[in-house]
Order: structure tokens, then C-alpha cells, then sequence
């Protein structure tokens, strides 16, 4: 089956303790999954590893039809395949302060993938237009508020054109309407450009509004998996009970 | 009151009731033999003939005499504040001491003698000979300033150095072309190293004087007494002969001394250096800001090596194997807890047997390299407070480690370090000052002669500091505007 990411027991310990404990994961092309779990559960853990910015110790990664094995992370002239077809959003975007929104986007495309800048920036203006920031394209990170920082930050990850977008807690920094409106954006990625999304979230409202699919993580293990809609509604787990009722007790939405 | 009483005790103590204080006189004994050096034999007394010669004074006015070490350069000045009575230490006679102290009468006739390497013997025989060439003495005395005349008039470029051994061993060593300084000095030079001769014609001739505050008129007279009555019964030739620096010229000139006995002031105009003027502002200012902009280029230069050589090591200590790290850790750790005074002799004297730089080279490099240890600790302060994620997100953009110090943390860390590094920038500018040592005469050291020269630091001091601040001042409020522009949140 053509996935965008197929994660198959993956394993990582940590001196005496097990953070993963054999995970399997798919996401095929076009579809949004949701990771949820509680804080510790080893939700960053997972992104981290296929985004090759920490080892991990047994199973294999396929993310975009690059291969990682256990062991150190590669040096980055051997990751390039992964780095053109994989990228990431960070929880908090993490734009690059010194450089205006619309340099962060152009800066990967010029020099990681080598295109002139006359065309790293009219598809870097394309993407903030699709996101709708593009009359900030001018501003610095610190003028942004945290909706349009975080779509800057989705557009520096879709510039190269990556097959797999990985986005740790994505709406932590937004308040309700944004999340609305951003899980709208992410639906249009996905179908869209078939593009498949694995997005890192303890944001139940968001996970069934905008997610095609919910995969629980529990204690380094997955516990529950399926169509988010049914696995939200009824929970089986009782991890994943306890996350749905956190939810109810939290103030607001 | 405490003081009378002091004396009161040491006047009982020695058992004389009319006991006379003791006779304060200040001179340097880094000037060395044969003029006043510390003793071999105790380093904590003074020997020399001037040393003598103080003693005679100090004992003809029944007094002890009691050594203040003071350096050379200061002695007209301390004198003046009455940090001691009396100075000495081959001081010479000049029209500006005797318009601004009270000055003995000359004990000593000398001559200003040429000294070149033996190969050049028949080439430079005297100062007219030397146009365009570099020729060496001591800063603030009659010989620099007969350097300065010539330079004007030749192209002649004067080297001015703080101590009297180094111009001759530049000169063996081929970075001075000739020396001009005292017979005495140079007859020492030449016993001691070797490897020059003296041009026999002297360039000028000098006294040396013993100098007295302005309003110590009284003391002067009465050690100008017992200094000709010891010309005449014969102990100051006793001296002179044992410190080998008698001839039958000085006996002649001592003659000449007795028999102006009555008009000693005629002698006041002994000291012919030619071209000598009077000194005043007019006349410094180009050399100041001739100065002030070599302290300005030299600051510059040695801030643009520093930032370079720093930005290497730091990058060296954040990225590189553990021998890289471990060697740089060395370097800044040797270069910030050792004096820069000393790396700067080091570099220009110490290794002149393997390489042999020009001063401002060396300069540049000394303080270069010095400051480029400090500067490289700014730097690696800057690039680890770089977030992780900063450096993680450049990684799964697919940038290149080298791509992602240039073109994210790199200008990040820029922007955290440019206010320590205009801080040290400042204080480069003043540190600056330390390369007078290796010859470089540059804003302080200008200064200095130029206060030496008129007397009082007042006018040369408040020009100085000006100038430093006019470089310092907008330096800072730049940074204080780049600061404001590119601070974030």
C-alpha cells in the first residue's frame, strides 16, 4: 500500500527508561492523523524520530519512501531525500527571528534546493496567499500574531514540497476561531496535493473536526487507533477516556 | 603635628638634637648604571654617579640623603608636586626645565653621538645622512627632539622607545637604521651587546642638571655651593673616574664652570640643541591628531583581526572535535590570563630571532590576538543561546550544518554579541595605549610627550581624553541604535 509514512515498531529508551515501546503507525497520502495522548506519552518522541532529529533504538521509519534504521541520526548529507520530502512545523513555529516572514519561506528553496530567487519567491508569496498571510509577508517574527505566525511557519514547511508534514500541537498558541480556520487550511493541504499530515495534539475538538483518522499513544505504546469521529465518540481505552474527560474538566474549549 | 613629632623622636633616637631631615632625592633606577642602577650587591640600595653625587649634596647640607625611585619620564613633574627635593638621573638641561624649575648648575658636559651597524659606518656619518631612514632614542628627551627637527627638515623617521637598551639591540638587529642618545648610554650599549659603532663627530652636546621645584630656589643654591666646591677639591672627578666616564674635555669644562662663578646663568644656555623652540599648542596639535589617528587605525585593524580570529575559534569551540576544542580552550584561556603588555613584548621582542615585525605589525597582532580571546568568548556565549528549535527547524529544512551557522544562528548570535563586542571595542581603543612599549607612538604616548615637553598635563591631558571620547562616544550610541533595531519581542 503507497503510504506517506509507514512507522513499524518503533523503540527508543532513554538510559534506564523506554519512551517508545514499539509502535506501528501508518498515514496513507491525503489523509490527516491525529497522535494524541497524555503529556509524556511519547507523542514528540515519534515526530522527533521520523524527522531524524534523535536516534532511536529498534524498528524501521519509512517516511516518504526514505528509509531510517536504529542507530545514530545520519549525518544531513545523507538525509537530503528525507529533508526535500518530510517537513516540520514546531509547537512554537519557531520562524527564524531575524529573517521577515517571507524570507523564512524563500530561505530553504534557495539554499537547500538550490532554485533561483525569482522563483523561491513567487511560490513562496503563492503559499502565505493560500494561507492567507501574505500582506504580512514584510514583517518580522515578532510583529505576527500567533495565527500568523503559525501559518508563516506551515508555509516555510510546504516550500520544498514535501510529500509528509509532520506539525507538533499546532493549535496550542490559537484560540478557537483560529483552530477552526486552520484545520480547514489543513483539510485543503491534504486532499488537495495528497499530501499525508501526522499532527501531534491533546486538542480533542480539533482532532474530530479536522482529522481523518485518531491514533492513541499510551505509555510508549498505541493503544487505540481509527476514524477519529468513532474513536472520539466512543472511546474504548481507558487512556483514551481519560484524555476525552481532561477535556471536559478543562476551563473552556 | 604628627610630623614634628616624628622628628622629634628620630632627632632624640640618633642622639642629635638639632638633627635636619633627610634629603628626599628622586631618580630611576631602571635607567641603570652608570647613572643610577640597583645595587648587585643589595637590590634595595641604589648605586651610580648620581647616586654620589646626590650623597655629596645631601652631606654638604648636613643632611641624609634618602632615594625615591620615580620614573625617568615623571622626575620634573614629582619634583614640581614635592615628592621629592631634589631630581637627578642624567637629566639634561633644556631651555623649558629652567623656565619651569629651579636647575642646578650642570655637573656633567656630554654628547649626543650617532650609532649605526658597522656596515653602514661610512655610509650615515651624521643626522643629515639618515633622510627617510628609521632612527631610534629615548621619547621626551633632547635627542627626540632633535629627531623631530630633522624629520622636518630630512624626512628622517624619529622611533621613540621607553628604555635606553632596546633602540641598540633594534639597531644590531636591522630594525632601526641608527641610534641617537647619549655618549654615556651608547659607550654602555656597546660593551654590553656589541655589533654597532659610535660615529666619533657628536650630533650635539648636553649637561646633565640635578632639578628643583620652582620655589626651591634656596636648596639650588646651596647644592650649586657644595657642588663646585667638590669640582674643586677634586671628589666629583673621583666619581666620574670610578664610574669610567671621565675625560680630559670634562676637566677642561669644569674649569670653564668654576670661572662662570659669578654668572652661573650663562651656563643656563649651554644646552645648544638645534632647531629647539618654544612648544606650544599650534605646534602639538598635528602631532596629536597625527597620533589620534594612528590609535583610530590601529584600533580598527586590530578590532577587525580580533573579531575574525574570534569568530574561528568560537565557531572552533561550538563545532569542532575535542583536540580542536581542547587547543582553542588553551589559546583563550593563556591569551585572557596572561598581561596583553606582556604578549606585546613577547611578539615584538621575543620573537624577533624568528620573525622580525614591524612595530605597528606587531601591535596589531598583539593586541589582535589578545582581544580575539575575549571577543571569541562573546561569540560562543551568543551561539549557544541560540534555541535548539531555532537549529533543529534549519535542520528539516534540509540546510547544511555550515548553511545553518551562517544563515541562522550565525546572524542571531551577531545580533546578542554586538554590545559586549562595542564594549571591548572601547576599551581596545584605550588599551591602544600599550603599544608605546614596542615603539608605536600613538594618542597616549603623544600625550605624554607633549606634556613632558610644556610641563603640565592640563592642556596636553584634557586634548587627550577629547579625542578619545570624540572616537568612543558615537561608537557607542551606534550600537545603542543597531541594538534597538534588531532587539526582538
Amino acid at each position: 500500500m503507497s503510504g506517506a509514512l509507514t512507522v513499524v515498531g518503533l523503540r527508543v529508551a532513554r538510559a534506564e527508561r523506554e519512551i517508545l515501546r514499539g509502535v506501528d503507525l501508518q498515514v496513507p497520502a491525503g489523509e490527516i492523523c491525529a497522535l494524541m495522548g497524555a503529556s509524556g506519552s511519547g507523542k514528540s518522541t515519534v515526530l522527533r524520530s521520523i524527522a531524524a532529529l534523535q536516534p532511536f533504538d529498534g524498528g524501521t521509519i519509512d517516511a516518504a519512501g526514505f528509509t531510517l534504521k536504529p542507530g545514530p541520526v545520519p549525518r544531513e548529507s545523507k538525509l537530503k531525500g528525507l529533508r526535500s520530502r518530510v517537513g516540520m512545523v514546531f509547537q512554537a513555529h519557531s520562524l527564524f527571528e531575524h529573517l521577515s516572514a517571507l524570507d523564512n519561506v524563500m530561505l530553504a528553496p534557495v539554499h537547500a534546493l538550490g532554485w533561483t530567487r525569482e522563483k523561491a519567491r513567487e511560490v513562496a508569496m503563492r503559499l502565505l496567499e493560500e494561507l492567507g498571510v501574505a500582506h504580512r509577508a514584510g514583517a518580522y517574527p515578532r510583529e505576527l500574531s500567533g495565527g500568523e505566525a503559525q501559518r508563516v511557519a506551515i508555509a516555510r514547511a510546504l516550500a520544498p514540497d514535501p510529500m509528509l508534514l509532520l506539525m507538533d500541537e499546532p493549535t496550542s498558541a490559537l484560540d478557537p476561531a483560529r483552530r477552526g480556520a486552520l484545520g480547514d487550511t489543513l483539510g485543503e493541504l491534504a486532499r488537495k496535493s495528497g499530501r499525508g499530515l501526522l499532527i501531534s495534539t491533546h486538542d480533542v475538538d480539533f482532532a474530530r473536526g479536522a482529522c481523518d483518522r485518531v491514533v492513541i499513544l499510551s505509555e510508549g505504546r498505541l493503544v487505540e487507533e481509527g476514524p477519529a469521529r468513532d474513536v472520539l465518540a466512543n472511546p474504548q481505552h481507558p487512556a483514551t477516556r481519560e484524555l476525552l474527560q481532561h477535556r471536559e474538566d478543562s476551563p473552556g474549549r | 603635628m604628627m610630623l614634628v613629632a616624628l622628628l622629634a623622636v628620630r632627632g632624640s633616637a640618633s642622639g642629635q638634637s638639632t638633627a635636619k631631615p633627610p634629603l628626599r632625592w628622586g631618580g630611576d633606577a631602571e635607567g641603570g648604571a652608570p647613572f643610577v642602577e640597583a645595587d648587585p650587591a643589595d637590590p634595595s640600595k641604589v648605586r651610580g654617579f648620581d647616586v654620589e653625587i646626590a650623597e655629596m649634596i645631601a652631606r654638604g647640607l648636613g643632611r641624609e640623603p634618602r632615594f625615591v625611585q620615580v620614573s625617568w619620564a615623571s622626575i620634573e613633574q614629582s619634583v614640581e608636586r614635592g615628592d621629592f627635593e631634589v631630581g637627578m638621573s642624567g637629566l639634561e638641561d633644556r631651555p623649558e626645565l629652567r623656565a619651569r624649575h629651579s636647575v642646578s648648575i650642570p655637573y656633567f658636559e656630554f654628547h649626543e653621538v650617532l650609532a649605526v651597524r658597522p656596515a653602514d659606518r661610512n655610509r650615515f656619518r651624521r643626522l643629515s645622512d639618515l633622510a627617510g631612514k628609521r632612527v631610534a632614542t629615548l621619547g621626551a628627551t633632547m635627542a627626540y627632539q632633535m629627531l623631530l627637527d630633522e624629520q622636518a627638515r630630512s624626512g628622517l623617521v624619529p622611533i621613540s622607545y621607553d628604555d635606553d637598551v632596546h633602540p641598540y639591540s633594534d639597531l644590531v638587529a636591522g630594525r632601526v637604521d641608527a641610534v641617537l642618545l647619549d655618549n654615556i648610554i651608547a659607550e654602555r650599549s656597546l660593551r654590553r651587546i656589541g655589533g654597532f659603532v659610535i660615529q666619533p663627530e657628536p650630533a650635539a652636546t648636553g649637561h646633565y642638571v640635578a632639578v628643583f621645584s620652582r620655589a626651591n630656589a634656596s636648596l639650588r643654591d646651596s647644592a650649586n655651593e657644595v657642588l663646585r666646591a667638590r669640582m674643586r677639591d677634586g671628589s666629583l672627578e673621583q666619581t666620574f673616574r670610578r664610574w669610567g666616564v671621565w675625560s680630559p674635555a670634562q676637566g677642561e669644562y669644569f674649569q670653564r664652570v668654576l670661572s662662570a662663578a659669578a654668572s652661573p646663568e650663562r651656563d643656563a644656555q649651554a644646552a645648544a640643541v638645534p632647531g629647539a623652540s618654544d612648544r606650544s599648542l599650534r605646534t602639538y596639535l598635528p602631532a596629536l591628531l597625527r597620533a589620534a589617528g594612528i590609535t583610530l587605525i590601529l584600533s580598527f585593524l586590530a578590532m577587525a583581526l580580533a573579531v575574525s580570529v574570534g569568530i574561528a575559534v568560537a565557531a572552533g569551540r561550538v563545532y569542532g572535535p575535542p583536540v580542536v576544542r581542547a587547543l582553542l580552550t588553551v589559546y583563550v584561556e593563556v591569551m585572557r590570563g596572561t598581561p596583553v603588555l606582556l604578549q606585546l613584548f613577547v611578539i615584538y621582542y621575543g620573537l624577533s630571532g624568528v620573525v622580525r615585525l614591524p612595530a605597528f605589525a606587531a601591535a596589531v597582532l598583539g593586541l589582535g590576538l589578545n582581544y580575539a580571546a575575549y571577543e571569541s568568548e562573546i561569540y560562543r556565549a551568543a551561539l549557544q543561546a541560540i534555541a535548539r528549535s531555532q537549529l533543529e527547524a534549519g535542520r528539516t529544512l534540509g540546510l547544511s550544518e555550515w548553511q545553518i551557522l551562517r544563515l541562522v544562528r550565525g546572524p542571531q548570535a551577531l545580533r546578542l554579541a554586538l554590545a559586549p563586542m562595542t564594549n571591548d571595542f572601547v576599551a581596545l581603543l584605550k588599551d591602544s595605549s600599550l603599544v608605546s612599549v614596542i615603539t608605536v607612538v600613538e594618542l597616549t604616548k603623544q600625550t605624554a610627550i607633549y606634556a613632558t615637553n610644556v610641563g603640565s598635563w592640563v592642556v596636553p591631558g584634557l586634548l587627550c581624553s577629547a579625542l578619545y571620547l570624540v572616537f568612543s562616544l558615537p561608537l557607542s550610541r551606534f550600537a545603542r541604535r543597531l541594538e534597538r533595531r534588531w532587539s526582538w519581542g
